[in-house]
């Protein structure tokens, strides 16, 4: 444990000399343009999709297609290929929560259908669903007494 | 403004906010997943979110800060409709599409995907 600790200290030094001198610029610009291409496409989908359907209708329909287009794209592997470069830009958008989905769930398959597939797929949006609906509630709570 | 543009500057601006937490904070992506959750859900509560929606389109709801906020409209409306029981079921209520794509698509995809060898 320790030895691993100061293993990682010395690789996280090692990464910092290596890298150039300003590497968060870079990584927001293209932060900045890989997410605002997917929002944009989300957009074409959603002015698509409100022709011949409500708002709400529109809205979710847009969220199941890209989350179905990340989860094909990370069963090729293709959207870690992708992510390496985009950083944050493809972490923030609902296909990074795909991702986040479906990544376990094909990597732990090994542990099984049920303890590995199906449990390990909430890993990452166990934590999201727990704590946005701990502050929905809230939201919901502060709105009823206060808020209406 | 085109209506992609707006899109792509407000997407592209909360991803940049999420690329300075990643590279100038020891927090990692599960984290700011979850922050980027619950101050989209709190910022919908105090009404902030609403013209950013309004002006950006999907660039707003689709990073997760969207998700938040469709949890914050959710159960405001809900508390509407059904009273106190509504913060029980707003939020996720209005989650469900969301979440139930993800768990449906990521069985099918595991399925038939093998994890890389590395």
């Amino acid at each position: 444990m320790d030895t691993s600790k100061r293993a990682k200290q010395e690789y996280d030094q090692m990464v910092k000399k290596a890298s150039p001198n300003s590497p968060i610029f870079m990584d927001c610009i293209k932060a900045f343009f890989s997410g605002g291409l997917i929002c944009g496409f989300g957009q074409l989908l959603l002015d698509y999709f409100n022709e011949s359907y409500t708002e709400d209708e529109a809205a979710l329909l847009v969220s199941i297609t890209l989350i179905a287009i990340a989860a094909v794209l990370t069963g090729f592997g293709l959207y870690e290929k992708i992510g390496k470069h985009c950083g944050a830009g493809t972490i923030i958008p609902i296909t990074g929560f795909a991702n986040s989905v479906v990544s376990p769930a094909i990597e732990f398959k090994k542990e099984g259908l049920i303890f590995g597939t199906g449990a390990k797929m909430f890993i990452l949006a166990g934590p999201v669903i727990v704590y946005g609906t701990l502050t929905s509630m809230l939201v919901g709570l502060i709105y009823y007494f206060v808020g209406r | 403004m085109l209506p992609f543009a707006k899109a792509f500057v407000v997407g592209g601006i909360l991803c940049v906010i999420g690329q300075i937490l990643i590279d100038k904070t020891k927090l990692t992506s599960g984290r700011i997943l979850v922050l980027y959750v619950c101050v989209g859900c709190i910022l919908g509560g105090i009404g902030i979110y609403q013209p950013i929606e309004e002006f950006g389109g999907a660039g707003a709801t689709i990073p997760l800060t969207g998700f938040g906020f469709r949890l914050a409209e959710g159960v405001m409306k809900e508390v509407d409709s059904a009273g106190i029981l509504g913060i029980f079921t707003g939020g996720l209520k209005a989650a469900a599409g969301g979440v139930t794509a993800a768990v449906v698509f990521a069985f099918i995809v595991a399925l038939f995907a093998n994890p890389k060898e590395k």
